[in-house]
């Protein structure tokens, strides 16, 4: 019987702070519309950086914690290989060619706003980009639909944020732990 | 000017330890900042620049060094990017530490199972908020219902579902 699955054992590539820098460059040149399919293929497939095992895991953490999940991922393999430094040149890797690109493009929209042509290009582009939302809204409660307990919380979310415009802060502080204790309620 | 930037350094401090389920969970909570408290832009204005964020590549989290420059120029990149992306990277980096611990632990699997109906609560609420603000004439609103329908239930590519939204937006039809 094998002791341990090959994917723990094998040994893989470890990057130094400056092949952190351009992975995740290219990464962040490279991914519209959603990183994380493409920093699966490029830290696993491609570079060989983390075994499928380490990635979901690391994954796991990075979903669990505030922040977007590829910019904590990032964070997370940087440190994991190359300490700060690492960590350092991975983020800002990921986010120096989406910045530039974003400020341009707002450079241009705040030159041109006030021409009609572009307030309308601006404005179709504002509805399909709130489109993608509520889409990923969908997918993300599509789970849920028989749950009770979830579409609750589900609502009580959407009221308190979108129709009362309560703060995030006691919301989050209110809702979260009421979630994890039906949740815990439910399982026992 | 420095009073603008520690405002914004708090506000996106506050937003970056807030972000439980990624980054559309606080839209809602960053639009009200900018909008309701500080009348910095309007809410079409923050629809626009969320709209550019997500026509850029990279991270969906791009809105945030878009909304600093709009308020401060390039320091207000440098002080939303930091204050955004520095609290919840430190908060990752300890977590890494504790994560081999509590790896196994039961609790784990019913804290994450507790989170999910709220993450998705948020991003519904995110959805509609910034619905609200970008789909108000009947062209608009026509473009985010058939881009929401396209992408629920197609493999569309979300890029090529924002140029078809900017084309249709082009002709000017239904927008005043």
């Amino acid at each position: 019987m094998d002791a341990i699955p090959a994917a723990q054992t094998t040994k893989h590539v470890s990057p130094d702070v400056g092949e952190l820098f351009t992975g995740f460059f290219v990464l962040g040149l490279t991914g519209f519309g959603g990183v994380l399919p493409l920093a699966r293929h490029m830290m696993v497939e491609k570079r060989d950086w983390l075994s499928s095992a380490e990635f979901t895991d690391l994954l796991g953490l990075c979903q669990f914690l505030p922040g977007g999940n590829i910019i904590n991922m990032s964070v997370a393999v940087g440190l994991k290989f190359r300490g700060i430094p690492g960590a350092l040149a991975s983020i800002l890797g990921l986010i120096a060619v989406p910045t530039a690109v974003v400020i341009g493009l707002g450079v241009i929209y705040s030159q041109f706003a006030n021409d009609p042509v572009v307030r309308h290009l601006f404005g179709g582009l504002a509805a399909a980009a709130a489109g993608l939302l509520i889409s990923t809204a969908i997918k993300i409660a599509w789970p849920l639909r028989r749950d009770v307990l979830g579409l609750l919380i589900v609502t009580l979310g959407v009221l308190a944020i979108a129709v009362l415009r309560l703060p995030l802060l006691p919301t989050l502080l209110t809702l979260a732990p009421l979630s994890i204790f039906l949740r815990a309620r439910q399982a026992s | 000017m420095t009073a603008t930037l520690v405002t914004l350094a708090l506000i996106f401090a506050e937003l970056s330890l807030l972000a439980f389920g990624g980054g559309n969970t606080i839209l809602p909570e960053m639009q009200r900042q900018v909008v309701d408290i500080h009348h910095w832009m309007s809410a079409q204005e923050f629809g626009a620049l969320f709209a550019l964020a997500q026509a850029a590549p990279g991270p969906n989290m791009m809105v945030v060094p878009l909304v600093g420059w709009h308020v401060a120029g390039f320091s207000g990149v440098l002080v939303t990017s930091l204050a955004k992306f520095g609290p919840s990277s430190l908060v990752t980096g300890f977590a890494l530490q504790l994560w081999e611990r509590f790896k196994d632990r039961p609790w784990r699997k019913t804290v994450q199972a507790g989170l999910v109906p709220v993450t998705a609560g948020l991003v519904t609420a995110s959805a509609i908020v910034i619905t609200h603000a970008s789909a108000s004439s009947w062209g608009t609103i026509l473009i985010a219902a058939g881009v929401a329908i396209a992408t629920t239930t197609t493999r569309i590519h979300p890029l090529l579902a924002l140029a078809a939204g900017a084309v249709l937006g082009l002709t000017g039809i239904g927008q005043p």
